[in-house]
């Protein structure tokens, strides 16, 4: 690259700031997904064998199936062949030993993995391509009786529970990349709250892609018992690269009676650069039960990365006055597409659901809200209110809302509002001429915007959020 | 503090100014008034660096600098602000937030670490009470439900805020009552330091009954026709702009 363009490229890449690659030893599976690959990772995890027969179920399913092609994207042939779906660092010699890489990979993503240096009240699942390397304060939380700990361990030490619950929220067949999940997934994070238990710090997965070539499909799997309380965190990064990866996770909630769940993500994979080369492809399955009376499960999320999102959590409120919300913020900048929203499926009698989305598009990219709202013939008085904001940065992106709302039961009550609109040059003239350069302008109304959003997340995680969003549309106007 | 010569701006190709020149000195009060259409809003549009407008010749020198070379924001950190005719709405970012970025932006070019949150609250209290402004706006959205006297008031608490060298006022007193136009005026006049100058827009004279002017400028078809003391406001005021119109 000549100086002039490596210059170029540092700019219009300075906004990802997780871009960079660990340079450690790994080991890799073959290229291609078949049987044998399927029965590789089993072996290499040393599975029981009913979670073998799991997986060459889903894989025998999925060979079946077509990539969904409803949404408004365009994604571009993907090569299931062409991908690794198996990287994992090499072991050091001792067990629970940390390659010290590792350490300071995640050190400077902001996440130590050394207890005595981790964030006061949050507990961190880290996971690495396709292995969890630690998970932090497991002692300490397992005193109360939690179980938070890698999927991969949980398979190994409590086979009862993971089997009870596995694809019992998203069933193996659900759709094509939940299929393709099921049948290759390498770790990913497990959780467990006994009855009644108020799990007293954050919870969080920290998903982080390196390897050139990989795709990352992890699962998790979160129980909360009843009466219990627990809030969790996601967070994803990714290096910078040219070349497309692909990300297919699977999250299934279960909520019994009386508990309560916070799921909140912070979605940053590398989006690719502003010519639209490179990024994560993005294809996530989440949903949650609220099985028993009274459960209660709120999702919010913070979507500024991936060159292509598709992702919809959503809620089954199967119990009885059981309640779920879901708050979202999608940004889309250069040549992003998203394609998010919820569905919130009202089984249960006076079930009540709220969604609050908020789209911000600038440069060329596409960003869609997509949503359902059903009731069903037993549901009596369940209620949803539903606002979809979309907000537009320069003229050459798109916003569009596909709201689906069916409802069988005549005593429901369903609103929805939805709004559009553009940060007008007379707002950024109005900021600058008070000082307030043009990426700050930006930057305070965007987070005015979203603010709704971001003030669900915990306090640590939502300042993080108002950065990343500063970020994400940094050279989106002007 | 400020020169302009001989300044043309069009919008598209219509020239709206057509050879401006004008000099303010620290401490003076300026009016510029002249009937519609005849370029006002655009001036203080071009000195504040809107780029609807394009300057296709002439040039202004703001304390021996070319402000011209200069973006909005960099004007404003030298002390330029423009008192909007139609402040515009920010949904979701409230005053204390819009404020306090700018003041920070303001302290950095100064070379000023950012102002802590308990100083700045107190600031803001001070500055409020300079125009009457109920303490509750703060927390509301920059000029989002505000009545038109409401934005006026909030456009010189900013005023205050940022303490500016060059006050621009384009028709700050448009769509006041009479009690809105006392408070208003009797922030700006509060304001008004030997070292800073201000430069009012007016349609009308009652503005300046209030904020007494060093010079009165009739601006008419994009030109200055005629300069003189504050007597020439009142004058126009009894006979109107026709007079001078045909004087040309």
């Amino acid at each position: 690259m000549n100086p002039a363009n490596e210059l170029l490229h540092d700019i219009t890449n300075s906004e990802y700031r997780h871009g960079f690659e660990t340079q450690v030893s790994q080991e890799f599976f073959p290229k291609g997904l078949n049987e044998e690959i399927v029965r590789m990772i089993s072996e290499r995890k040393q599975e029981p064998e009913w979670l073998l027969e799991f997986r060459l179920e889903a894989f025998r399913k999925w060979q079946k199936m077509k990539m969904p092609n409803w949404a408004h994207l365009r994604i571009p042939e993907i090569d299931y062949q062409d991908i690794i779906y198996f990287a994992a660092p090499k072991q050091p010699k001792t067990e629970g030993e940390i390659d010290p890489e590792l350490m300071k990979t995640f050190d400077k993503l902001g996440i130590p993995l050394d207890e005595r240096k981790a964030l006061s009240g949050m507990a961190v699942d880290a996971v690495f391509d396709s292995v969890s390397v630690k998970t932090t304060f497991r002692e300490s939380l397992a005193e109360k009786g939690i179980i938070f700990c890698s999927f991969s361990e949980a398979v190994r030490d409590y086979p009862e529970l993971v089997r009870k619950y596995l694809a019992s929220v998203v069933p193996v067949g659900d759709n094509f990349f939940s299929a393709l999940n099921s049948a290759v997934f390498s770790d990913g994070s497990f959780c467990y709250i006994p009855k009644g238990v108020r799990c007293p710090m954050e919870l969080s997965s920290y998903f982080r892609i390196n390897a050139r070539g990989t795709g990352q499909f992890e699962r998790t799997l979160i129980v909360a018992d009843e009466g219990s309380y627990v809030s969790y965190l996601e967070g994803c990064t990714a290096p910078q690269r040219d070349e497309n990866q692909l990300h297919a996770a699977v999250v299934e909630i279960v909520v019994l009676a009386d508990a309560e769940v916070k799921y909140s993500t912070v979605q940053n994979w590398y989006p690719g650069d502003s010519e639209g080369r490179g990024g994560i492809f993005n294809f996530v399955t989440k949903r949650g039960i609220c099985k028993g009376n009274n459960s209660r499960l709120f999702w919010t999320q913070v979507e500024t990365g991936s060159a292509i999102t598709w992702k919809y959590p959503s809620t089954i409120l199967r119990g009885d006055n059981s309640v779920s919300e879901f708050y979202s913020v999608a940004v889309t900048n250069h040549h992003q597409q998203a394609d998010t929203g919820t569905k919130m499926i009202h089984l249960g009698k006076n079930t009540r659901s709220r969604i609050i989305s908020k789209g911000i598009s600038a440069g060329r990219s596409e960003n869609s809200y997509r949503g359902l709202v059903r009731v069903s013939k037993n549901a009596e008085n369940a209620r949803n209110y539903s606002q979809c904001d979309s907000l537009l940065l320069g003229d050459r992106c798109g916003a569009h809302t596909f709201p689906f709302i069916q409802s069988d039961n005549p005593s429901a009550v369903i609103e929805h509002e939805a709004t559009t609109s553009k940060i007008s040059d007379e707002q950024l003239f109005y900021c600058r001429q008070r000082g307030i350069s043009e990426e700050n302008a930006v930057g305070l109304i965007v987070n005015g915007y979203a603010k709704e959003v971001i003030n669900q997340l915990p306090m640590e995680f939502a300042v993080e959020a108002q950065k990343l969003l500063q970020v994400s549309l940094e050279g989106s106007v002007g | 503090m400020l020169r302009i010569n001989d300044l043309h701006a069009s919008i598209g190709d219509k020239e709206i100014l057509k050879g401006i020149n004008l000099t303010v000195r620290p401490g003076e009060v300026h009016a510029i008034m002249g009937p519609n259409g005849s370029g006002k809003s655009t001036l203080s549009a071009v000195l504040a660096g809107k780029d609807t407008f394009t300057v296709t010749s002439g040039e202004v020198r703001y304390q021996d600098e070319d402000l011209l070379a200069l973006s909005p924001e960099e004007r404003s950190w030298r002390g330029i602000f423009l008192g909007f005719q139609y402040p515009t709405e920010i949904p979701g970012v409230t005053n204390v937030n819009f404020m306090k970025t700018a003041l920070n932006e303001h302290r950095k070019y100064q070379g000023l670490p950012p102002i802590t949150a308990a100083e700045f609250l107190k600031l803001m209290r001070q500055k409020m009470e300079i125009v009457e402004m109920d303490p509750a706006f703060s927390s509301r959205g920059v000029n989002v439900g505000f009545s038109g006297g409401e934005k006026k008031r909030n456009e010189i608490f900013q005023m205050a805020m940022l303490e500016p060298k060059l006050a621009i006022l384009d028709e700050t007193d448009s769509g006041l009552d009479v009690d809105a136009l006392r408070i208003v005026a009797t922030g700006v006049n509060r304001l008004k330091r030997p070292d800073n100058a201000t430069l009012v827009i007016t349609h009308y004279q009652r503005l300046l009954d209030y904020i007494v002017p060093d010079v009165v400028h009739i601006l008419y078809k994009g030109r200055i026709i005629k300069t003189a003391g504050k007597e020439l406001a009142l004058e126009v005021e009894q006979r109107g702009y026709d007079w001078l119109i045909k004087e040309l």
